[in-house]
């Protein structure tokens, strides 16, 4: 495996048994081509980490937050030059590429941390949702805005969360688009440890060297036990959102959230 | 329970001493993205110290179109 990496949109490097993946693209880690391909690039290092590493952390290195959430600039731009019948494929592509990765973090016999701060919204909350335990700074927030687009979340948000809560959190968040603050995630199952401003890093990696103390093996057989991938519902989510992809109104939604000028535009 | 005239106060004190404004310059029908030169991220990051400060849940579709913190406080004030 490759042991520490340095890329345009993430950097990884293992150390005393603990990978930790940094995000540092701007303005605030949105998910576009660039970093599908280097995250493509760490779940095959993650794949072959088995043997030297016990967990993984992902944090982003940026003030603004931990992910944004997918490109939504680049995937208006790019849609925009293709022929009607060419969307659907391409967005699928770029899905079931996403999904490979996600699934890959989610499964990994690695204990997985997700240290978030600021902005966790869309893809970076699904992000964030493919980890066994999530350490939020005290000003993190949470939320899956897709509906104001006329989407759903697309990279497995849904399925992870109905796994992991009530159906009523999973409703609340998907259904009203609000967001939740690090202490309502707390309450409702989401968030394992609230950390002071700037200190979820700190916390992670506090929780990572107490976890390196345990057999892999039975650490990671304890987690395959009780974390299975729903695969059939991600799938069916990769459907929902390329059919419901294709009406008027996601690419009005779209075309008014890249030309926004507005100064709330997480509020499209 | 602060009445809506403390809420408002304690909204420009947070404000003021968060976003580093001089607190004498700021007023209730100021525009806050304006007067404390913030972006959107930064009203999120309003949004949480404000909930933190009263105990409160605030939906962000609440704070749909409100710039101004007169609005704000009485939002606050319905959920106190």
């Amino acid at each position: 495996m490759i042991s520490s990496y340095k890329g345009r949109t993430l950097s990884w490097e293992l150390k005393e048994r603990v990978l930790e993946l940094a995000l540092h693209r701007g303005p605030c880690n949105e998910i576009g081509s660039h970093t599908l391909e280097e995250l493509e690039k760490f779940a095959t290092t993650l794949e072959a980490a088995g043997d030297q590493a016990s967990v993984l952390i992902v944090y982003s290195s940026l003030q603004c937050g931990f992910c944004a959430g997918a490109d939504l600039r680049e995937l208006y731009l790019r849609l925009q030059g293709l022929a009607r019948a060419e969307v659907v494929p391409a967005l699928r592509d770029f899905l079931e590429r996403i999904h490979r990765v996600m699934n890959l973090i989610d499964a990994s016999p690695l204990t997985t941390i997700a240290a978030v701060h600021g902005v966790t919204f869309g893809g970076g909350f699904e992000l964030a949702l493919t980890c066994d335990l999530i350490i939020a700074d005290k000003m993190a927030r949470f939320c899956f805005p897709e509906l104001r687009l006329g989407l759903v979340p697309g990279f497995g948000g849904i399925p992870r969360l109905k796994r992991d809560m009530g159906n009523a959190v999973v409703r609340d968040l998907l259904l009203t688009g609000r967001s939740f603050n690090a202490v309502k995630s707390q309450q409702c199952g989401l968030v394992s440890q609230i950390a002071a401003e700037g200190e979820a890093l700190k916390l992670a990696r506090a929780t990572a060297s107490q976890l390196t103390k345990f057999d892999r093996q039975t650490a990671a057989a304890a987690k395959k036990f009780i974390k299975p991938i729903p695969h059939d519902d991600l799938r069916r989510e990769i459907d929902l959102f390329c059919e419901l992809f294709l009406q008027p109104a996601v690419a009005a939604g779209l075309k008014r959230f890249v030309e926004s000028k507005d100064a709330q535009p997480y509020l499209p | 329970m602060p009445d809506a005239d403390q809420t408002l106060e304690q909204i420009l004190d947070l404000a003021a001493k968060h976003f580093k404004v001089p607190r004498d310059k700021l007023t209730p029908d100021d525009d806050f993205f304006r007067t404390l030169k913030i972006d959107s991220l930064q009203a999120l990051d309003l949004l949480t110290r404000l909930e933190q400060h009263f105990h409160v849940e605030l939906p962000d579709y609440e704070l749909q179109g409100v710039s101004d913190f007169r609005t704000l406080a009485s939002r606050i004030q319905s959920r106190l």
